[in-house]
């Protein structure tokens, strides 16, 4: 049944994709993954095979919802037709509370279970009624990234921000300025999320500052065109080079010593986690007793191999 | 003209009132409109798409791309492009945030401002085009540009953050406000809700109160725009002075039509529609982010078409526009409801929209006989 599914679904027509979905609502409980990502991240792919992966070993059924764009509007009217197709559960990103605060509240108060992962804080997910929160809070996450690099003598930085519009993205590099101890000011850049235009503006950056001591990205959507632009300087492995999450780029460049650590959060969890506290919630009525902090983990070049063989598929 | 009366002009060919009646730029839009609402009915009937909820889902949205699309319908077929109506969006909320978190002032008086603002933009856009004569696709390109720049660096400069946030506590009280994010109807749907027809929240501090509480300001005003353009454009002479100059500027001029005038003024209107799809949507949602109305312009472009308007001028419909508004927005989150696998949604998006297109304008070309 599985596998006749599969070919159907991989078919991808019109009909058989929606009558597979349906399908698999009648088998158990349903949830919906509402993320903050536009299509061009990659780095969600992670989340998206986690969360198919807890659904399929819990035997529920799971979707996977985001804005094209990434426009945050869009995502609040996604949440409020996620509630009114009456899942079991929602869960999804916080990435920013005045939008998303009214229509998660709403879904909570219709009876659905709601947990927040990724962005948002403990304290916001209670105050919206979430079962719980699991994530990494990112200005921590940054801040101790940046004690680490004052430990290895960096004292000035460029930020790559290629999310700039998402305020967790800006909180990790205030973060880490504050965790070196340095103002933020000018140090970082919105990098858009071409690729291309993200190594031009890396290289011109470090152009036009050449005592700038290291780097920090963000993702791999701007790790892996800034690894190109240091490779082309030359500065590959001369310059300090930190990055949050990781992706098959980023593995390999910490194996060649370009990058030095790489903080990863652990999206994996973020998806699976939750898909198997709600099933369980739901069908044993148990609960573990706090919030979940999927990461910070720094990635170093010990210990890479089996991080290697995962990352973009689970790590 | 005065003594034709009852006799019948020899020149004019004659139609029949059948023929007429279907020789109207909407028609494609409304045969679309039924196939797509018979598509979701069968294949998603049962989701919860067409419970109040639902409902109200797809009517808002909808609603959103009736706001922009009736303003690109009229400068469309005023001949002209605005490509910076999403970036405009942005713009516009952000800069109600600054004037009223950040600055304090009024939420009243930073939506005024906002809204002169937007308009002089809009004019600016419009004086550029008609006085260089380049492409509005290329000056409003630029502003596309310009605008989404701006809102991204000032809040970054004023606040360091590129979300501002706190606007609904600036507007409570405010006697403006209300009206782009309030919502009409609240007893009835409460009155309903304790009829059972309409579903009750079942926990949380609104316990016993109405899912749905009300319509939104947003749907009012795309209605209220819709019927006012649609007067102005079928039933005024500047309605057909906007029809001369898209359709062949030049010739307009040589009958006195002020054609840069009206062009401006469409480019005007055009920013007046974003602001107000932007206050709508700061009011409601309590903040203004930099990343916005990303696009919007395209989806504003793409419901006009639907609706049968002419890329190339002079020819559309606001009806229309307002029906691709609303088989764009029923197609967008109905996709969600039928169950599609999310990431299918693009090709499903431009499957319907090419096919809705296509149907249009073979329609058009059957019943007009144009070449």
């Amino acid at each position: 049944m599985k596998k006749v599914m599969k070919t159907l679904t991989v078919a991808a027509v019109a009909a058989t994709a929606m009558v597979s979905a349906n399908a698999a609502m009648a088998e158990g409980e349903r949830y919906i993954l509402v993320s903050h990502a536009p299509d061009s991240d990659s780095w969600w792919n992670t989340i998206k095979n986690g969360l198919a992966l807890g659904g399929e070993q819990m035997g529920v059924s799971v979707e996977y919802r985001n804005p094209p764009t990434g426009d945050l509007a869009d995502m609040a009217r996604i949440i409020e037709q996620a509630a009114a197709s009456a899942p079991d559960g929602i869960i999804t990103t916080l990435a920013d509370f005045d939008v998303l605060s009214g229509p998660i509240r709403n879904a909570v108060d219709s009876g659905i279970e709601v947990i927040i992962i990724n962005s948002g804080t403990p304290e916001q997910a209670r105050e919206v009624g979430a079962l719980m929160y699991v994530g990494q809070p990112e200005y921590d996450a940054g801040f101790a990234a940046g004690q680490r690099a004052a430990g290895d003598g960096v004292s000035s930085f460029l930020c790559v921000n290629h999310y700039i519009a998402q305020p967790a993205s800006t909180e990790r590099c205030q973060g880490f300025a504050d965790g070196l101890g340095v103002e933020l000011g000018n140090q970082m850049i919105d990098s858009g999320q071409d690729p291309s235009e993200i190594q031009n503006r890396v290289m011109a950056y470090l152009n036009a500052n050449p005592d700038t001591d290291a780097v920090l990205t963000l993702g791999p959507t701007s790790a892996d065109p800034t690894i190109m632009a240091l490779d082309q300087m030359g500065l590959a492995g001369d310059i300090y080079f930190g990055t949050f999450d990781l992706g098959g780029d980023i593995v390999q460049a910490i194996r060649d010593g370009v990058i030095e650590w790489g903080i990863d959060q652990q999206p994996f969890l973020q998806a699976y986690l939750p898909v198997v506290v709600l099933t369980n919630y739901h069908r044993f009525g148990v609960l573990p007793g706090n919030n979940i902090n999927s990461g910070p983990g720094f990635v170093t070049a010990d210990a890479l191999d089996l991080v290697a063989d995962l990352a973009g598929e689970y790590r | 003209m005065s003594n034709t009366g009852a006799t019948v002009d020899e020149r004019i060919k004659e139609t029949s009132k059948l023929r007429k009646a279907l020789i109207r730029p909407e028609l494609g839009a409304i045969v679309g409109t039924v196939a797509v609402f018979a598509f979701f009915i069968v294949f998603a009937g049962d989701s919860g798409m067409f419970n109040p909820q639902g409902v109200l889902n797809w009517s808002t949205v909808s609603a959103q791309f009736m706001i922009i699309a009736v303003g690109a319908c009229m400068l469309m077929i005023a001949g002209e492009f605005d490509l910076s109506v999403g970036s405009m969006i942005g713009f516009a909320g952000m800069s109600i945030a600054i004037m009223s978190v950040t600055l304090g002032w009024p939420v009243w008086v930073a939506i005024l401002l906002t809204f002169a603002l937007c308009i002089a933009i809009g004019a600016l856009n419009g004086i550029i085009v008609v006085r260089t004569g380049l492409p509005s696709f290329i000056v409003t390109l630029a502003f596309l540009f310009i605008l989404r720049g701006f809102t991204i660096f000032f809040p970054q400069l004023i606040e360091r953050r590129t979300i501002i946030g706190g606007i609904s506590e600036a507007a409570a009280g405010d006697w403006l406000a209300p009206l782009f994010g309030g919502k009409v109807g609240g007893a009835f749907f409460v009155w309903l809700g304790d009829l059972g027809v309409i579903e009750v929240f079942s926990r949380g501090t609104r316990a016993g109160q109405p899912v749905v509480d009300g319509i939104p300001m947003l749907i009012i005003w795309a209605l209220g725009l819709v019927i006012v353009a649609h007067i102005i454009l079928t039933r005024t002479q500047f309605g057909n002075w906007i029809f001369a100059a898209g359709g062949d500027a030049q010739a307009a001029r040589y009958v006195g039509v002020p054609v840069n005038r009206v062009k401006i003024q469409m480019f005007m209107f055009t920013a007046f529609c974003a602001c107000v799809f932007a206050t709508c949507q700061v009011i409601e949602f309590g903040s203004a982010g930099a990343d916005r109305g990303l696009l919007k312009e395209f989806e504003a472009i793409i419901a006009v078409v639907i609706g049968g308007a002419l890329l190339t001028g002079g020819y559309g419909s606001v009806v229309g526009a307002a029906l691709g508004a609303l088989i764009f927005g029923v197609v967008q989150q109905g996709l969600f409801f039928a169950g599609v696998e999310s990431s299918l949604f693009r090709v499903f998006l431009g499957v319907i929209l090419l096919f809705a297109v296509i149907l249009n304008t073979y329609i058009r070309r059957i019943i007009t006989g144009e070449r």
